[in-house]
């Protein structure tokens, strides 16, 4: 029998043709993020990050406090009307303070943390791809720079160069670059072994063409992981800085800074120069622990659940 | 072995001579002289460049770098400070035992409690103890070394007075040693930072030893619980200790600094902060060379010792 007005049978792509169901197909990505949120530790922290992000940037277009002009009068005061962490030697606002500071603290963190992965994926991208001789030297330079005490260093430079923002990322992601190049190095060495990577070289690419279109996009899973914890680590270097005196000076502060203000009055018992700024560091170092944790783990195929 | 021991001795002077030049160049960018310094601020050039010229800061730097780079391995003449007026090697000599030991008994207390404490938690994995000592661990090793010591500082010095809010002032390291009273704090602030980093490592390491097969045969053929830990989880799961202590030397080194300028203790990292704040760059070379030479050779040895005690290693 011919039916004229048959059309060709339609493809139910969620249905198998035996019956049952076929999951629709997921993407690699679509899997990771699954299993990052299902993590409640990551999701908490990435709550704390958002937060102290807002905080310490939208904050003070809501809370205004004067964190210029010294009011001596009102110096150590305890938490109060008016200034809900109180005011510090210089009668300035702590909450406002704690603001300003978390900005510094988050702007060299990031951007610390962006100047170590740049150079730490260009180094490693090279040496992984290229090999031979250039390998060798460029892993000798990252044991070199392996070896240099970090914090010594890095204090060196900032008291000569530093006392901004960008200075002190500099100097930070300066010394930073070697664990993310070894790591990058490690994962360009298996991924060029791979097809497509033969592929694009048989159509052409040179070498900067695969490292930027490639090599580096498929690495892109340690690099984010290497990230976090490097803002992480940055946001601690910073505080280590600050604390002994080397960070950002007036008009500036940062929560080192604030915490070695305090400590001078520990014995007058006035917690609220020390605690609050304390707890936001430790609070945002620990969201970032939390996330590369989740990130790492939701990242490797092997801990995956099928 | 011998070829692996002479190769990594090779490639460790190799990386020290890079790290000498690299150092020296750095701050001699920054410092180039002391002329200024000891001439005074009213000094003309003419003074600053005849001084430069008698002491020898006007030559080439690799003539400098090679001159400073002899003194240092034939003469251990680590230079001079002029705001001291000392030799460095002297600077160093008040203050390194008292420095050594700070940095070595937390290092030994840090052992002592983490290699049992990574096994334990692994042993009762996931029980209330593993995951509060794990809370614990993540808590203190996202917290700057300075922060654990102030609430240390407020809890048992200033809110309980049972200990000193200030390390040991003697000059004499035998006192300090005896004076538990200041030295509890810094040295309990030191191990307990060196305690959260270890046990991560311990705890994973732990567990990996306990999901082997040796494990499942010692078990199969009847060995008691107690001595499975004893005689194939202790041994195997100390392994990365070995690595971990020479991977750690850095943060040691660091450690030192902060918690000896919180406790006011006149050691190593105390000098480090101060000559950074009056720029007295000798010191801040010597420094910086002396631990980037404790970093290798404590990395070279953590190599050797792991070598030694992981026969799988040695014959792979």
């Amino acid at each position: 029998m011919a039916h004229g007005s048959a059309s060709p049978p339609s493809l139910d792509l969620t249905r198998a043709p035996e019956g049952g169901e076929v999951l629709t197909i997921q993407s690699g990505w679509r899997l990771a993020v699954r299993e990052f949120a299902s993590n409640r530790l990551a999701v908490v922290g990435v709550g704390i990050l958002v937060f102290f992000v807002v905080f310490c940037f939208l904050g003070p277009l809501v809370y205004h406090s004067n964190l210029l002009q010294t009011d001596l009068i009102n110096a150590h005061d305890p938490p109060g009307a008016g200034h809900p962490l109180g005011t510090d030697e210089n009668g300035f606002d702590v909450l406002g303070e704690l603001m300003k500071g978390g900005q510094a603290a988050l702007e060299i963190g990031f951007f610390a943390a962006f100047v170590a992965i740049t150079i730490g994926a260009l180094v490693g991208a090279v040496a992984g791809l290229v090999g031979g001789i250039v390998d060798s030297t460029l892993m000798r330079i990252v044991d070199i720079f392996l070896s240099i005490p970090f914090l010594f260093i890095v204090l060196i430079l900032a008291v000569r160069y530093g006392a901004s923002v960008l200075s002190l990322s500099l100097v930070i992601g300066g010394f930073s670059w070697q664990v993310p190049a070894r790591l990058i190095r490690g994962e360009v060495l298996t991924i060029r072994e791979r097809d497509f990577v033969a592929a694009a070289r048989t159509a052409g690419s040179g070498n900067g063409r695969l490292i930027g279109r490639h090599l580096l996009p498929n690495a892109f899973g340690v690099i984010i992981v290497n990230v976090t914890f490097q803002v992480a680590d940055a946001i601690l270097a910073v505080s280590y800085v600050g604390f002994l005196g080397f960070g950002l000076h007036y008009p500036n502060l940062d929560w080192g800074d604030m915490i070695s203000d305090g400590v001078g009055y520990m014995q007058d018992g006035y917690w609220w120069l020390i605690y609050p700024v304390g707890v936001c560091i430790v609070l945002t170092v620990m969201s970032l622990n939390f996330i590369g944790d989740a990130l790492r783990d939701s990242l490797d195929v092997r801990l995956r659940r099928r | 072995m011998t070829a692996y021991l002479l190769r990594r001795i090779g490639t460790s002077i190799i990386v020290l001579i890079g790290i000498s030049i690299f150092i020296f160049l750095l701050l001699h960018e920054i410092y180039p002289s002391p002329a200024r310094d000891v001439l005074g601020l009213r000094a003309n050039n003419a003074q600053v460049a005849a001084w430069n010229k008698q002491y020898g800061f006007d030559d080439p730097v690799i003539v400098q770098y090679l001159r400073y780079m002899k003194g240092l391995l034939l003469h251990g003449n680590l230079g001079y400070s002029y705001s001291e007026n000392q030799t460095v090697a002297s600077l160093f000599a008040e203050r390194v035992a008292r420095s050594a030991y700070l940095s070595f008994m937390s290092l030994f207390l840090a052992i002592l409690i983490a290699l049992p404490l990574g096994i334990f938690q692994a042993v009762k994995r996931n029980s209330l103890g593993d995951n509060v000592a794990t809370s614990l661990a993540f808590i203190l090793y996202s917290m700057p070394v300075f922060f654990l010591g102030i609430i240390l500082i407020q809890v048992f010095a200033i809110s309980f007075p049972i200990f000193n809010f200030e390390a040991s002032q003697s000059t004499d390291v035998w006192t300090v040693i005896g004076d538990w009273h200041s030295m509890f704090l810094p040295i309990l602030t030191l191990t307990l930072l060196t305690v959260a980093n270890f046990s991560r490592y311990m705890r994973s390491s732990s567990i990996d030893v306990l999901a082997q097969d040796y494990i499942k045969v010692a078990r199969a053929k009847g060995l008691p619980e107690r001595l499975v830990r004893s005689r194939h989880l202790v041994r195997n799961a100390s392994l990365p200790m070995i690595t971990l202590i020479g991977l750690f030397l850095p943060a040691l080194l660091a450690g030192n600094l902060i918690i000896e300028t919180l406790f006011n203790y006149q050691g190593l990292g105390l000098l480090f902060y101060e000559s950074l704040s009056k720029a007295d760059y000798p010191v801040l070379l010597a420094y910086t060379l002396i631990g980037a030479v404790f970093v290798v050779v404590g990395n070279l040895v953590a190599d050797f010792a792991l070598t030694v005690a992981d026969p799988r290693i040695r014959l792979a």
